[in-house]
């Protein structure tokens, strides 16, 4: 039987207790136990990107975090980056450049390129292409994702 | 897959991270960007994890004398943000972008890249030829140890069970002083096939070549360093340099079998050296 211990996070803005297993990655917890699906479980070794959520203001790998990890701590997931409005130009420009297709990196790719965007990130394809290189996509090549993160910085709206 | 079950204790000192630690065995967790993969794989499954993440004072770079000390756990991101790791540590400054990713720069520390030894890291090789020290603690006591007696196998280091990795010394750049770096990598922020640092004074009397990805574990070529600085920055000197990677042990793994190896290394030794000399 796994051990167990009683964690406090706020997720989205929301409290949320809960008792977990020590070895439960904070997507799992996420997705199983909050019921939030927007972050994705990709490789689980954090070579895919997809499971990149904000923990305590930073982006980080979901998948190398465990829950415990997090006690006390906050975290937003794609679905507060979309509730909170901070992603609205972004969810956008990708909408309009075809930015995804079956959509399994998105998530990922919004929180790495949201990261991009908030810290001064300027409409250069090559630095956002080094920023996202560790979010993979097998649909798009990238361009159309490269396209509506330098169209957000282009706006200068903000994401 | 998901990691093996274990008991997590997360303390707030240091004192009752090193007590955990003395009373039994215990993996530290540092930022958990290379073990928690490794716990993912199953390729480890420690019984006790220690997460240092709690533990306030173990970060931080701090300028003092010829030394620039930098606490274990400060992370990849707040390196590359410094000023005193850009001013006197270039060449740590320099290899940063191509360590993995931001979202894994803003876990990753250098002690526990330090600590777990992975032979494909970069940070170990950086330590050898920058002639770092590595600072470990105990309930007994602390003690300095060079870089170059750390490294001693594949994950194998000098560090006993009960230690932590607290802090890394490195020796302020010195004026003159050249520094040069290159990996090889299948995409960009993968583990390196093969990787190269090299510190140069600025007579090339003393050079230092490290390399990584490429063994058992990071190492220093000395029979290359001796023919680097030996050629007084002749062309030729690199060829012998080049030829002189025989003394190495290359180990292939399922990218590339150790000739491919010897021969990356060589082109990474090259490109590395180019930036020493420009």
């Amino acid at each position: 039987m796994s051990r167990s211990q009683l964690i406090s996070i706020t997720v989205n803005g929301e409290h949320v207790s809960a008792t977990v297993p020590v070895r439960k990655n904070l997507v799992d917890f996420l997705r199983e136990d909050v019921g939030l699906t927007g972050s994705h479980i990709g490789c689980e070794h954090g070579v895919c990107g997809a499971c990149t959520l904000e923990v305590n203001g930073e982006m980080v790998r979901g998948c190398l975090m465990l829950a415990v990890q997090v006690d006390g701590g906050t975290v937003t997931t794609v679905e507060g980056f979309a509730d909170s409005g901070r992603s609205s130009a972004l969810r956008a420009a990708f909408a309009n450049r075809n930015a995804l297709q079956c959509g399994y990196c998105t998530p990922g790719m919004l929180a790495s390129a949201l990261e991009y965007i908030e810290s001064g990130g300027a409409a250069d394809r090559d630095a956002i292409r080094e920023h996202l290189s560790g979010n993979y996509c097998r649909c798009t090549g990238y361009q159309s994702i490269v396209d509506a993160v330098c169209d957000v910085i282009e706006e200068g709206t903000g994401a | 897959m998901k990691a093996p079950d274990f008991e997590y204790h997360r303390p707030e000192t240091l004192e009752a991270a090193l007590a955990l630690l003395a009373s039994q065995e215990a993996s530290p967790l540092a930022g958990g960007q290379s073990l928690m993969p490794m716990m993912n794989f199953r390729i480890a499954a420690p019984e006790v994890l220690v997460d240092l993440n709690a533990i306030k004072d173990l970060a931080g770079v701090e300028l003092s004398g010829a030394w620039l000390r930098i606490g274990a756990m400060t992370r990849y991101q707040t390196l590359e943000v410094s000023d005193d790791i850009k001013t006197h540590a270039p060449l740590i400054a320099r290899a940063l972008p191509q360590i993995a990713h931001p979202a894994i720069r803003n876990r990753g520390t250098i002690g526990g890249s330090c600590a777990l030894a992975d032979p494909a890291a970069e940070m170990p090789a950086l330590l050898l030829a920058l002639g770092a020290e590595i600072e470990l603690q105990s309930q007994g006591g602390s003690r300095r140890i060079a870089a170059d007696d750390f490294f001693l196998g594949l994950y194998e280091t000098a560090r006993e069970d009960d230690e932590l990795v607290v802090a890394i010394h490195i020796p302020v750049h010195a004026d003159g002083q050249s520094i040069g770096f290159h990996e090889i990598t299948r995409r960009h922020g993968d583990y390196a096939m093969a990787g190269c640092a090299a510190v140069a004074s600025a007579d090339l009397a003393k050079v230092r070549i490290a390399f990584f990805g490429i063994s058992d574990r990071a190492l220093r070529a000395t029979a290359a360093e001796a023919a680097l600085s030996a050629g007084a920055g002749e062309e030729a000197a690199v060829t012998n340099a080049i030829a002189a990677l025989g003394e190495i042990d290359f180990a292939g793994d399922i990218h590339a079998g150790a000739a491919t190896k010897q021969h990356l290394a060589g082109v990474a030794l090259k490109r590395a050296w180019a930036e020493v000399m420009a």
